[in-house]
């Protein structure tokens, strides 16, 4: 059999990580789907306020959404840095990924707190129990990549994240990226056509 | 050291705590199968225990054996027992074990995330099965439906057991599944082409898809439940405006591809063991693997000839009433196929064989009755009656047991070396399937004469009495076969014949090793030449006795068990409302999976 050091031979020539990540990606879409969907059959149909139209903060969200857009782009750059051996900058777009993923974060909190504040609860309406399971199940996606990512770094910072590893900072940016992706959906689904 | 030549497992009488511990960290996929078999296997006594009983109960009008609570816990664990931890489970140790080998692979892809998908099955089923030391089995059915599962009309633990286990049980689901994927796209021999793979494989595979594509929409629904149980959101809450069918919808969303996961594997063993025992290849093999593909999607457009009784309105039932109908096409494809395997084959009726047989005759009438209620105004009369028990056990036990008893029997020799008993293996078999049909086939009648499903008792008026006794005779007629397969099983490591390489004259890559496989399956991966290496003229390059040059084996870890058990603690917790709890969970859990990925493991 083939050497630990060397790449693992695959029928289809993919790396089977990637592979595998991929499929797991593909069921995250059947979850965010659903609570999607469960989102918009119980769109309207609240019995008691407050309802989307009073309460959604778009443009405070739309600039949480550019942040993780950015970070997304962030992203892109950590891996390029990784993959040409630049330690500086792979530790640098590694953070600023971190970061901005941990802003958004941040603006979430902030809006969850508000709108407790100004009486929406998990348990107010259907609203409020769609709106923060779907948000919040995103949310704690976002929260896993900004550690998953951190940890990253600190490999990085250790010397271990060379070139040669360049495969775990891209399906780390896989899922990076298909969480942000899922953020436009919310975003459009949740804030914009409400 | 990780590399091995020749000698498997650990050699001579080892000490108990060692064997012991060599079987919590292994990572082998052989070992794994094993220990998914036992497993399911034992679980699955206990669901046939819990429809012993119920038979017990309905053995005569008004009987008192238990009482109507207890007879509730008993049909929803009955029935989410041999769906979850029965079926489901035994198939798995069926891809464990088999699809590498028939692949020409090592091992899976990933071999500590496959012992990870058995520590959480293993563990969430004995969390599920604690309810009942509770005193609190779950006791809303197996779909549970809303708003029979809401801390309203189920205010005890019984709904809490049922939501989180199920949830700790996909995650094992979907884990396994994604492996296997992988596993089967990624790790096959050179030249083992897609359209080269056994039937057992290719049928493998389309159920990996449907698992990964199913379970979160299952699991959506169980955050919903539990969210709505715990924390008092109003998902499945009419007053606040909620829809007690958003429930139907994502059960069955989920509910009607997990029958194919049910019957696929099954239906792919038999596409295996008819072959090998009417010395034919599989009828157009082709069309076999394609009309499983179809099963496979077009399993998505049915789920809401689950719901005919609801009320959907003429549009909604009208369409999937026809997309119900359309599924027979592929699935009477197969049937075909493997009865003109036979045509003209010499047949060999081995126990594996009659076994596969007895799959096509009980998966016809399971089938005719499914196409029955795939007709809105008669699943009208039929829904909630035993008509429906009858059906779903004809195509579940009926199908997918007895395709898994053909399975046991063909490759039992391969995993243990030694052959079963043909004679007591025909014995278990006649019993089985006297039993089921004496068992399922009344339910029929008792069904279009008025019995409804999951009514603890009946009354004597309605004139029952004898095709329920004649029920019940049957179910332990069943139990008497399972029996007969222990002391089969028993019989055969003490006595059984040693197998040799190929007891059946197989076709396929898993016969051309030894029984048992060595830890590293093939000491050289073969090249494969044809669809049936084993049969055709030069269909693969020889695999030697001995390998050539060391072959790598990736060690054991007891990380993916300790993750597992982290999952588990966080169930724990949640039951016992304990917050502490699940957090130790999830520290156990995040500790582990850093553990894991920084461990020196090469595959």
């Amino acid at each position: 059999m083939s050497h630990p050091a060397t790449a693992h031979h695959t029928s289809t020539g993919l790396d089977s990580r990637k592979l595998a990540f991929w499929m797991f990606i593909g069921s995250e879409c059947l979850l965010f789907g659903s609570l999607i969907s469960t989102y918009l059959v119980y769109q309207g149909r609240s019995v008691q306020g407050p309802t989307p139209e009073e309460i959604l903060n778009i443009p405070l969200t739309s600039i949480s959404t550019f942040v993780l857009l950015m970070s997304s782009l962030a992203m892109v750059l950590a891996l390029a840095a990784v993959i040409r051996g630049d330690r500086t900058w792979s530790r640098l777009w590694l953070l600023a990924t971190a970061l901005l993923g941990a802003g958004f974060l941040g603006f979430q909190a902030y809006e969850f707190v508000t709108f407790v504040h100004e009486g929406l609860t998990l348990q107010t309406n259907l609203f409020g129990s769609t709106f923060f399971v779907l948000t919040g199940t995103h949310g704690a996606h976002v929260f896993i990549g900004v550690v998953w990512l951190l940890t990253l770094l600190v490999r990085s910072l250790q010397g271990k994240l060379g070139s040669d590893k360049a495969m775990n900072v891209e399906i780390a940016g896989l899922y990076w990226h298909f969480v942000d992706v899922v953020w436009i959906v919310i975003f459009t689904v949740v804030y914009l056509l409400s | 050291m990780a590399t091995s030549v020749a000698h498997q497992a650990p050699g001579g009488p080892a000490a108990l705590g060692s064997r012991i511990w060599s079987w919590v960290t292994t990572t082998d996929h052989k070992r794994i199968g094993i220990l998914y078999g036992v497993t399911a296997f034992a679980f699955f006594l206990l669901g046939g225990l819990e429809a012993l009983i119920i038979r017990l109960q309905l053995a005569s009008s008004g009987n008192t054996v238990v009482s109507a609570e207890a007879y509730s816990q008993l049909f929803t664990m009955h029935g989410t027992t041999m769906v979850f931890l029965a079926i489901m489970p035994l198939s798995a140790a069926f891809f464990n074990f088999i699809i590498p080998l028939q692949i020409g692979a090592r091992d899976v892809a990933f071999p500590r995330l496959n012992a990870f998908s058995y520590w959480v099955f293993l563990l969430g089923g004995l969390f599920l099965n604690a309810s009942f030391l509770a005193g609190a089995a779950p006791n809303a059915g197996w779909f549970g439906y809303a708003n029979l599962t809401s801390t309203q009309y189920s205010p005890g633990l019984n709904i809490d057991f049922w939501v989180l286990g199920l949830q700790v049980l996909g995650v094992a689901s979907i884990a396994a599944g994604i492996n296997f994927i992988v596993t089967i796209i990624n790790l096959r021999a050179p030249g083992m082409t897609l359209m080269r793979m056994p039937v057992f494989t290719w049928m493998s595979l389309v159920t990996q898809f449907i698992i990964v594509t199913a379970f979160p929409v299952i699991t959506v629904a169980l955050v919903f439940l539990m969210f709505d149980r715990f924390f008092g959101t109003t998902f499945y809450s009419v007053a606040a405006g909620g829809d007690v069918l958003l429930w139907q919808h994502l059960f069955w969303l989920f509910g009607h591809p997990e029958v194919y996961i049910l019957i696929l594997p099954a239906m792919g063993i038999i596409s295996d063991v008819i072959p090998t025992f009417s010395r034919k290849p599989l009828f157009g093999y082709a069309v076999v693997v394609y009309s499983g593909l179809l099963i496979g999607i077009l399993g998505w457009g049915v789920w809401a000839h689950h719901m005919f009784q609801v009320g959907l309105g003429p549009i909604a039932d009208s369409v999937f009433s026809a997309t119900t109908m359309l599924i027979a096409i592929p699935t009477g494809v197969k049937i075909f196929n493997w009865i003109a395997t036979m045509w003209g084959g010499k047949i060999k009726f081995t126990t594996s064989m009659l076994f596969a047989v007895g799959f096509i005759a009980m998966f016809i009438i399971g089938g005719l009755s499914g196409v029955m209620h795939a007709s809105p105004p008669a699943d009208l009369q039929q829904t909630d009656t035993y008509f429906v028990v009858a059906h779903f056990h004809y195509v579940l036990f009926g199908g997918a047991m007895l395709g898994i008893f053909a399975g046991i029997y063909f490759w039992w020799p391969k995993v243990t070396g030694r052959l079963l008993s043909e004679r007591i293996g025909k014995l278990h078999f006649w019993l089985t399937i006297i039993g089921a049909n004496l068992s399922f086939f009344p339910m029929h009648f008792i069904g279009l004469l008025g019995m409804p499903r999951r009514i603890y008792t009946y009354d004597p008026a309605l004139g029952l009495d004898t095709m329920n006794l004649v029920a019940t005779i049957g179910a332990f007629t069943m139990g008497l076969g399972a029996l007969v397969f222990v002391v089969n099983v028993v019989w055969s490591r003490k006595r059984g014949t040693p197998a040799g390489n190929d007891p059946w004259g197989g076709a396929t890559l898993e016969w051309a090793i030894s029984s048992p496989p060595p830890v590293y399956n093939f000491s050289v991966i073969p090249e494969v030449r044809s669809r049936l290496p084993m049969w055709a003229e030069d269909g693969m390059t020889p695999v030697p006795e001995t390998p050539p040059s060391p072959v790598h084996v990736p060690a054991g870890s007891y990380w993916p068990a300790l993750a597992a058990t982290g999952i588990i603690v966080m169930a724990i917790g949640a039951i016992l409302k304990t917050l502490l709890i699940t957090l130790g969970g999830v520290a156990v859990l995040v500790v582990s999976i850093y553990a894991w990925s920084f461990e020196p493991f090469e595959v």
